[in-house]
């Protein structure tokens, strides 16, 4: 039997089953969310603390709901990194979290590593809503549910992920995730955004959108940044939607039923057309919101039973 | 069309190995047949070679011509009768114009002035950084769909290392190469002559011939990072040629090519100011022009291109210092290879392969054979005809030679475009 979780830092490392059980108590709270009866006893006499060091509205409300949808007390901290050492303010952050008797810690920052570090530092179950460009595991764990849940499974499917994987945690995260879980990974960009070294990782790497999507399951797209134009890694953004933006003829290549998924915020008309990001039969993107909150749900209630305050 | 028969000529073409006397029959623009006693059909007009050597058309990797923007130097029809008196039947185009070819559209013109010459394909090159100022990487993929055939910065070498790196890497995708002027911009930057003996004598400011090593090497290491291709264009020193060689023998994806004017001339052409020879990269000292001639013959060298850089005596009559780099190459291309046939000891197939399909393999255009089927692009030469080079005389508008006296054995007796005489007769 696997281990229980102490913390959420990483996808790599976990066990199927692991995941496995954190997707199956999620899908519990898919109905319970929609018919409004969730469980606020659950987390009642918790803290969680919203530690954010990079601006997200959309994984900050989705951690705050999870959170109050359960009974926890929830507190946002929305912190500035500009001016200040990174690292003392996180050790300092720490220890002033640890006076707090936090029970749930989610963190979002800047520098791979940090909610790692953290870990090491606070009592609290800390939970990583994205580090840098290592891993957003919560994301993974949305992904996954909204697959499952369309497509039935995940062993055997093949997942195509485009765009910046170079710079992308969710890429990261989501590569780990699908092929822990039997499905077979690709990914697809510029080989500036897709370097040969993301084979390792265990995926197939392809620079052109009709072999990488060729009859896949799953198409994942990520954000392109508006800052790689500016660093040279990509030339506009219209040869990027040309070649590897996701319009309705690239998404021929793929299956028939292959769905569309992308992390947001959208770039419409840079990564992914709106013809096919508002597609109600393929787009699963807004699913992949609902989805969101009811993974947050299942972390939350997770880590308590197992965490040291739980 | 009528057919056309050219007879009594030796057929050769480096594509195949074919080096034979016989016939070639054109139809429709492309070569019907080819070999031995081909009989003549009915209405065809005969041409007799008089034993003269039939070859594809020339491919030229290395031409500046003139357009966008610089038309009172040349234009693309006046380079194309310079390029039909040399043989020449396509001609890759460099991009550092004014504008710069770093639009999709900018390629497509240059493509269509070339068809409207009738004579002289013009295959563009795309710039590789914007405006080709050597900082933003510009639209390599639409440039890609529009008919570029490879990226460069032209006469401007790609200083920074991030932003070569991120062009092989790219590029890669798109399964295009990379063109290097190999000259290391910070040494380079304000020298007129080779460093050395010569220069130091004519008080010129100096560029090390190492400038040329230097960045080859750093780009061969790029490449074996990237898995990127890489072109290094006119190379000109043993140095840089030692380098290339050891990156071929590891079977990484490096080319090159030289001009003329570095295996025929050296460093002493300068003298008494001669700013015809003023040539970016210099003309380097002889021991060098023997390696690269070396290099011809032993496969280093991938292609010959005269690196056609049309001046006008605004650009060259000034103090040797001050006067634009650049000679007109279209019109000598042929003769001055030609010279490492009869003066040295290169094959005359491998002279005529470095001038035809080997380019044309390096663009990745099929072009530069006699193969059945193929438009019939032909170039007719007599190897043993004397001719002297004139400056003031050259076919075409751009007169920049820095060959003016130069004795050559080898003349163009016709130039055929898609089967249609565009030179001779």
């Amino acid at each position: 039997m696997a281990p229980p979780l102490r913390h959420l830092l990483a996808i790599e490392g976990m066990y199927p089953p692991q995941i496995a059980a954190l997707l199956d108590l999620a899908e519990s709270f898919v109905l319970l969310n929609r018919t409004g009866k969730t469980p606020r006893d659950r987390l009642r006499g918790h803290t969680l603390i919203n530690l954010f060091f990079e601006d997200s509205t959309r994984t900050r409300t989705s951690f705050e709901l999870a959170g109050k949808r359960l009974g926890a007390d929830v507190i946002n901290m929305s912190v500035a990194t500009s001016s200040v050492n990174k690292g003392e303010t996180l050790l300092d952050t720490a220890s002033t979290l640890n006076a707090m008797n936090c029970d749930l810690l989610v963190i979002r920052h800047g520098a791979s590593g940090a909610p790692a570090l953290l870990a090491r530092k606070v009592d609290a179950a800390v939970i990583n809503a994205g580090d840098g460009t290592h891993e957003h595991p919560t994301q993974a764990l949305l992904d996954a549910l909204t697959i499952r849940r369309r497509l039935g499974r995940l062993e055997g499917l093949t997942v195509a992920i485009c765009g910046d994987v170079l710079h992308s945690r969710v890429a990261r995260s989501n590569i780990h995730l699908l092929s822990a879980m039997g499905s077979r990974v690709r990914l697809v960009g510029p080989p500036t955004l897709v370097p040969p070294e993301a084979a390792r990782l265990g995926a197939d790497v392809f620079h052109d959108m009709a072999a990488g999507l060729a009859g896949v399951d799953v198409v994942m797209m990520l954000r392109l940044q508006q800052e790689r134009m500016a660093r040279s890694l990509v030339p506009s953004a219209r040869e990027y939607f040309r070649f590897w933006g996701l319009d309705e003829a690239k998404l021929k290549y793929a299956a028939p039923h292959a769905l569309v998924m992308h992390p947001g915020p959208m770039n419409r008309g840079v990564e992914i057309a709106s013809s096919v990001a508002d597609d109600p039969v393929r787009s699963v993107i807004r699913e992949q919101v609902e989805m969101g909150v009811a993974v947050r749900m299942a972390v939350l209630d997770t880590l308590s039973q197992s965490g040291a305050n739980g | 069309m009528t057919d056309l028969l050219l007879t009594n000529v030796r057929l050769l073409d480096p594509a195949s190995g074919l080096d034979q006397t016989g016939d070639l029959l054109v139809r429709d623009g492309k070569i019907a047949d080819l070999g031995a006693g081909l009989g003549r059909p009915d209405g065809a007009e005969t041409v007799d070679g008089g034993g003269a050597v039939l070859c594809p058309g020339l491919v030229d990797m290395r031409v500046e011509v003139g357009e966008p923007g610089g038309e009172w130097r040349e234009t693309v029809a006046s380079a194309a009768v310079a390029a039909a008196a040399g043989g020449i039947t396509a001609v890759a185009a460099l991009p550092d114009s004014r504008p710069a070819i770093d639009d999709p559209a900018l390629v497509r013109l240059l493509r269509a002035r070339g068809e409207e010459t009738g004579s002289l394909t013009v295959l563009p090159y795309g710039a590789l950084t914007r405006g080709c100022r050597g900082e933003e990487m510009a639209e390599l993929g639409l440039l890609r769909e529009a008919g570029a055939v490879a990226f460069t910065d032209g006469a401007r070498a790609i200083g920074s290392a991030r932003l070569m790196r991120l062009a092989l890497t790219y590029a890669r995708g798109f399964g295009a190469k990379i063109v290097q002027h190999p000259e290391e911009p910070t040494l380079a930057e304000g020298g007129a002559a080779t460093e050395g003996e010569l220069a130091t004598r004519l008080g010129l400011p100096g560029i090390p011939a190492e400038a040329e090593a230097i960045l080859i090497g750093r780009d061969i290491r790029l490449a074996r990072l990237t898995g990127g291709a890489v072109h290094f264009a006119h190379v000109s020193t043993a140095a840089a040629l030692g380098l290339i060689r050891m990156a071929k023998d590891e079977g990484l994806a490096v080319t090159c090519d030289t001009a003329p004017p570095y295996f025929d001339l050296n460093e002493t052409a300068i003298g008494d100011w001669r700013t015809f020879a003023k040539l970016s990269p210099p003309l380097r000292a002889d021991a060098d022009r023997q390696a690269v001639a070396a290099a011809l013959l032993d496969g280093t060298i991938d292609a010959v291109a005269s690196d056609h850089q049309p001046r006008d005596v605004d650009d060259k009559r000034l103090p040797f210092a001050q006067a634009a780099t650049g000679g007109a190459g279209l019109a000598t291309l042929l003769g001055v290879t030609l010279a490492q046939v009869h003066g040295a000891s290169l094959p005359l197939i491998r002279a005529i392969e470095l001038l035809t399909v080997a380019p044309a393999r390096l663009l990745g255009v099929a072009a530069g054979t006699l193969a059945k089927g193929a438009p019939a692009d032909l170039c007719l030469f007599d190897p043993d005809r004397i001719w002297q080079v004139h400056a003031g005389s050259l076919p075409g508008r751009a007169q920049n030679t820095p060959f003016d006296g130069r004795a050559l054995e080898g003349k163009v007796l016709g130039t055929w475009k898609a089967g249609r005489r565009v030179f001779g007769g």
